[in-house]
């Protein structure tokens, strides 16, 4: 078993290899694929308005959305089954607008997998690599390699309609995977599979991009599968993109209001600037009255800003914060009383509604199996946090 | 579930009488071609005396000939036209005149055959094209190619546009595409609608004979020329083949269709 696991993996190691060769990737510093200004329009709506987007060589990277902001119309733009309206896409430097999505180096697995029903499992994977002109028995080596490297072994002879979900996404991994190409695109891949399925899956996906080094374009609308997998997120909305940034930057480091919605959950506080001490800004607020926060990096604009923090960073007391002494004044402070308890067994998210009239939720890691110090409904509690905790947001 | 399944009294007695409307007379037809009395109406004992006097009946096997040449030739026409006219409605976009194109090809389902064979008679006579095997070929043709186009067009509609969309991606230009992975899910439709056509062809009585010339009659023309001079017991023994060769012919295609649908078991080596 381990030889075999170790066969697979050198020979992975050599498809790098051979895909590589000496020009196939591009010196390290300019990107692999190269999105300039591209336009997308059907009838007067504009599904891709003017994205911009560099993708280096073995990246994984997640176009994040909720449906109909264009991800998937971006997607089969680079496929070839859309031609931009306006803009380039460039691949290793070289325009491939005349390209024809059957010359692209470039494979994409479907959402609905798309797997050829009149075909066995094999003639699915070979497919492409019959239109290539290989050799019959370099065809038969390279489909018990996928076939090896996606676990399907022994279900070579079957067809798409007498395999499991689970089963039929692997196929559709392995067929798109068989022609090597330098970029894969994959368009929502785990939509179809079940919660405990998908996470497995997202390893072995993940696990497979890093030891194949190719690069992966997955488009998805689960902010979760994308912070799994994706070394880079670029969120998209209504067209356009909105911000690309490693998960953790994302997810502490919205740009903006809309994005910090959007991935994860998060308290907003509408307020206005009222004075700035330094680094530490301080900030009227409707509901929950006068808040520090730590001042952002670059200037405002406008006066009138919105206040984030996550769930997660608000904490909850009897009496407030035990070391009040050295940085108390520091810290936020928020009187209120428990509304609601949710329970999700990792953590346990509470609501409260602050005296000063609005809400804040708070999730708080269940770290003690029988835990004292959990709060019950009508409980008074303070809700405090750090000023360097909060994110400000123009509005 | 089961008080569905179960019928209840009125339902089966309106079910037979349905049944028996329909099938009695054909059945008393097949029965009555194994009639050995020369008389139609009256039972003379079993007898395929018949059937030898169809088959020593040279006009009547030169009839059943041309029919079945006619049948083969403008079905299978008819088939590559429909196929190509579904082709273009369901994979070629919004082209100027769609609608019109569409009308135009499933107006033949809704037109009177009369006007049909007048039509297509007077075109004939204004091309001072000798009337025969051809023609009647040709206005078969017409009939049935919209049948052939509902029926793969139905196909196409239901058929995966991404399945088309993958073959590209892994290498096919957009024919080779078509060839390899749309035909062969289609092909069942493509049958079906090659059985349609051709049972069709062999029924038609008004067209064909508006359309055919001198010395060239179809089954349908021969028989029912005949039948005008009085019935005699071979026209039941003809007409039982032609119902056991459609009886064939209707269970193919609808087993191919129903294969189809289930879009498995086609099996199409590449």
């Amino acid at each position: 078993m381990a030889e075999e696991l170790s066969d697979i993996e050198a020979s992975a190691d050599r498809t790098v290899a051979a895909a590589a060769g000496p020009d196939a990737y591009p010196p390290s510093d300019e990107p692999l694929l190269r999105i300039e200004g591209v336009v997308k329009s059907f009838g007067g709506f504009r599904a891709v308005d003017g994205v911009s987007l560099d993708i280096r060589a073995g990246e994984f990277f997640a176009l994040l959305g909720p449906s109909g902001c264009g991800k998937t119309t971006l997607l089969r733009m680079l496929a070839g089954f859309e031609a931009p309206d306006a803009g380039r896409i460039l691949l290793g430097g070289r325009d491939i607008a005349p390209t024809l999505p059957h010359e692209r180096p470039i494979n994409m697995m479907f959402q609905n997998y798309a797997l050829f029903p009149h075909l066995s499992v094999r003639d699915n994977i070979a497919f492409g690599l019959k239109r290539m002109g290989m050799a019959r028995a370099d065809i038969a080596a390279r489909v018990a390699e996928m076939v090896a490297l996606v676990k399907l072994g022994g279900l070579e002879k079957r067809k798409p309609d007498q395999l499991s979900g689970g089963q039929r996404q692997r196929v559709a991994l392995a067929r798109s995977l068989a022609r090597r190409p330098k970029v894969l695109l994959l368009d929502e891949p785990l939509a179809a599979l079940d919660k405990k399925l998908r996470e497995s899956t997202q390893g072995e996906l993940l696990e497979l991009q890093r030891r194949l080094g190719m690069t992966f374009i997955i488009v998805t609308h689960d902010q979760e599968e994308a912070m799994t997998m994706a070394d880079r997120i670029g969120v998209m909305d209504a067209g356009r993109l909105d911000q690309v940034a490693a998960p953790r930057e994302l997810y502490e480091a919205p740009r903006s209001r809309w994005i910090a919605e959007f991935v994860g959950d998060i308290n907003l506080f509408d307020g206005e600037l009222q004075s700035q001490d330094g680094h530490r800004l301080t900030i009227a607020t409707r509901d929950a009255g006068a808040l520090l926060v730590a001042a952002p990096d670059r200037a405002l604009d406008k006066a009138k800003v919105s206040i984030a923090i996550r769930p997660e960073k608000v904490k909850l007391s009897r009496r407030g914060p035990a070391s009040d002494a050295g940085q108390g004044s520091a810290i936020n402070r928020l009187d209120g009383v428990v509304t609601d308890v949710c329970y999700l067994g990792g953590t346990t998210t509470y609501k409260v509604r602050l005296d000063a009239g609005g809400t804040v939720r708070s999730s708080m890691a269940n770290t003690a199996r029988i835990d004292i110090d959990a709060y019950g409904i009508d409980q008074h509690v303070v809700a405090w946090f750090t000023p360097d905790d909060c994110l400000v947001l123009e509005q | 579930m089961r008080r569905i399944g179960r019928l209840s009294n009125f339902n089966v007695v309106s079910l037979a009488l349905g049944l028996a409307f329909l099938y009695l007379p054909i059945i008393i037809l097949v029965i009555y071609s194994f009639n050995a009395s020369r008389l139609v109406t009256v039972w003379g004992g079993w007898s395929l005396r018949w059937y030898h006097e169809f088959f020593n009946d040279r006009a009547m096997i030169e009839a059943a000939w041309m029919s079945l040449r006619v049948a083969v030739c403008s079905a299978s026409i008819a088939t590559l036209l429909g196929t190509l006219a579904a082709v273009a409605l369901s994979r070629g976009g919004r082209f100027a005149g769609r609608t019109l194109f569409s009308g135009m090809l499933y107006a033949p389902l809704v037109m009177p055959e009369v006007i049909t064979g007048l039509s297509l008679l007077l075109l004939f006579v204004a091309l001072n094209a000798e009337r025969g095997f051809w023609t009647v070929t040709i206005a078969h043709t017409t009939l049935t190619m919209c049948f052939v186009a509902v029926v793969v067009q139905s196909r196409l509609g239901s058929l995966d546009r991404s399945l088309e969309e993958a073959a590209m991606d892994l290498g096919c230009d957009p024919v080779r595409a078509f060839l390899a992975v749309t035909l062969p899910l289609i092909a069942p439709a493509i049958a079906a609608g090659w059985m349609l056509a051709f049972t069709l062809s062999l029924d038609d009585l008004v067209i064909a004979s508006f359309t055919t010339g001198p010395g060239s009659a179809t089954l349908p023309i021969r028989i029912y020329s005949e039948v005008r001079l009085g019935v005699k017991p071979e026209i039941n023994a003809i007409c039982t083949l032609v119902i056991a060769l459609i009886a064939v012919v209707i269970i193919v295609a609808s087993l191919a269709s129903k294969l189809s649908s289930t879009q498995g078991e086609s099996a199409a080596p590449l």
